[in-house]
């Protein structure tokens, strides 16, 4: 669904150029997960820009098939807008507010337990809620890529374990392809199929992982019991190679 | 908002009432204060420790307010002051609302307005008071332009640096939407910046009445800044303390208003 072939990005500042990623290349497939980790500052979110096509590389080419969703570090739910207001923002934006668009929004609240809370204002709710409302205005935009930036960084330790399992969930459930930046091994490990290791800036590819994990259940909070997760992880932890 | 639908608890009823005690012992010193401060006034008058000649005093004052609404001239003046006040402090405020969103819009104008909007920032408005009464005649123009200019440049700036400062994320987010700088402008940047603009117009609102009576200090026929000059003039100063009482009560209701406005329009605080 996304290839990247040799793709590279400078920024032009008065300060000087700098480099962000060079030569970076990998597909991501139908269905998959895939996971990015690297050190802060590599060009992680550089890169997803560059999916979303916010920014055009340098070099090398990018093809993506199909509606991209785009979730980042905070909700940045408006705290002048209501929840349902908020959810509905991204259909506003495409002028797609319609009686199926927003039939398919309040569904979707309904699933995801925020009907009762539609009108009530991001400051109102907890921040799992917040997660999920944002998580929500972008499937409204029905996309078939979900990037996840760091999408659950903001978040405390067990809300956010708590809110990666959800999605994951929610995500494997409508066959979404998604790409998850992280800079959390356990949870790229728990939630991609396949994740690939930025060096430090220029970023490039230093090694992609295939992640096979022996468990019954395979949603992220319960595949942290299989074998082979203390082994990714050892081997991530190495390959980046983290000196303070 | 959750709490009312709770059972409250004793100690907790205890809480409230004392928050409730000491607010109202607030009010009432804060009235007996005003009301002391013009007994004190009215005592020392009547007992010849100051010269009411000189300091006027509340009773003094109260007939005046009567003699000078009895032929209606009062609410001429206050409605002269307050409507240049209003008309100049909406004209100020609303240009430099739009000349904000234009400096915001285009990043070459606002870096070339830059060092003209720091000579003109630091300028006392005050100033181009006569310039503005040779231009524009000794009309209510040029009291309107003053009460207008005082706000203006206060408010470009002000803007301008609230509309930087909404954060790069949320225009990120619409951009991953497809958003178009318009969309931006009306879906963010104004309404995160409703906050900033709220304040901007409190304190346009207090420059105006500033700008206005300078401007009817200078040149004028009619309003509570002609009224204190002339009365200064004349030397009574009943009428010009009376005018100047009016002017206070008119501010703060104008202020109180405001600050109701804010409360309606952001509920989401
Ligand atoms: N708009 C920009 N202009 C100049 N340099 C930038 C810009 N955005 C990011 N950078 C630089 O590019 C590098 C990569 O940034 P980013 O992609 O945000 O890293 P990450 O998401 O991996 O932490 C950083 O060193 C950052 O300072
Ligand atoms: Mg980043």
């Amino acid at each position: 669904m996304i290839e990247l072939s040799n793709i590279s990005l400078n920024y032009h500042t008065i300060k000087g150029e700098t480099e962000a990623i060079k030569d970076v290349s990998f597909d991501v497939y139908e269905g998959e997960f895939v996971g990015v980790i690297g050190p802060s500052g590599c060009g992680k979110s550089t890169l997803l820009s560059i999916i979303a096509g916010l920014l055009k590389p340098s070099n090398g080419s990018v093809i993506v098939n199909g509606k991209v969703g785009y979730m980042l570090q905070k909700d940045h739910l408006f705290e002048w807008r209501n929840i349902m207001q908020n959810v509905l923002l991204g259909l506003e934006i495409q002028n797609a507010v319609n009686e199926n668009s927003i039939k398919n929004v309040e569904d979707l609240l309904e699933r995801y337990g925020l009907s009762e809370f539609k009108y009530h204002y991001p400051n109102q709710i907890s921040g799992g809620m917040r997660q999920r409302a944002a998580l929500i205005r972008t499937l409204a935009l029905k996309p078939d890529i979900m990037l996840l930036d760091e999408a659950f960084s903001a978040l405390d330790y067990q809300t956010r374990l708590a809110i990666s399992d959800e999605v994951w969930t929610i995500l494997k459930n409508v066959k979404k392809t998604a790409v998850i930046v992280t800079h959390d091994i356990s949870e790229a490990i728990a939630m991609c199929d396949r994740i690939v290791v930025l060096s430090k800036r220029p970023a490039v590819v230093k090694n992609i992982y295939e992640i096979h994990l022996t468990c019954d259940d395979r949603s992220p909070i319960g595949c942290r019991k299989a074998p082979e997760f203390k082994e990714y992880f050892n081997e991530i932890w190495k390959e980046l190679d983290v000196h303070v | 908002m959750y709490e009312a639908t709770q059972n409250i608890s004793k100690e907790h009823v205890e809480f409230l009432k004392k928050v409730k005690r000491k607010e109202v012992a607030i009010k009432i010193t804060q009235i007996s204060i005003l009301i002391t401060f013009f007994a004190l006034w009215e005592i020392a008058g009547r007992l010849k420790l100051i010269d009411p000649f000189l300091f006027s005093e509340p009773s003094r004052m109260i007939k005046t307010i009567i003699n000078l609404s009895e032929d209606g001239s009062l609410f001429t003046h206050i409605w002269v002051t307050l409507s240049e006040t209003l008309i100049g402090f909406a004209l100020g405020t609303f240009s430099g609302i739009v000349i904000a969103i234009l400096l915001w819009w285009s990043d070459f104008a606002s870096k070339v307005a830059e060092p003209y909007l720091i000579v003109l920032n630091s300028l006392p408005k005050i100033a181009l008071g006569p310039i503005f009464i040779v231009w524009m005649g000794n009309g209510e123009a040029p009291i309107i332009t003053m009460g207008l200019a005082i706000s203006l440049i206060v408010t470009i700036i002000s803007l301008e640096t609230g509309f930087k400062q909404v954060d790069e994320d949320k225009i990120k987010l619409l951009k991953t939407f497809g958003a178009t700088k318009f969309q931006i402008l009306t879906k963010c940047i104004l309404p995160a910046s409703i906050p900033t603009i709220m304040s901007a117009i409190k304190i346009n609102m207090g420059l105006s009445w500033v700008g206005v009576i300078t401007g009817e200090f200078l040149v004028s026929k009619a309003g509570l800044g002609y009224l204190i000059v002339y009365g200064g003039q004349v030397f009574k100063l009943d009428i010009v303390m009376t005018s100047v009482l009016i002017l206070s009560i008119l501010a703060a209701l104008m202020y109180v208003l405001l600050v109701y406005i804010e409360k309606k329009i952001i509920k989401w605080q």
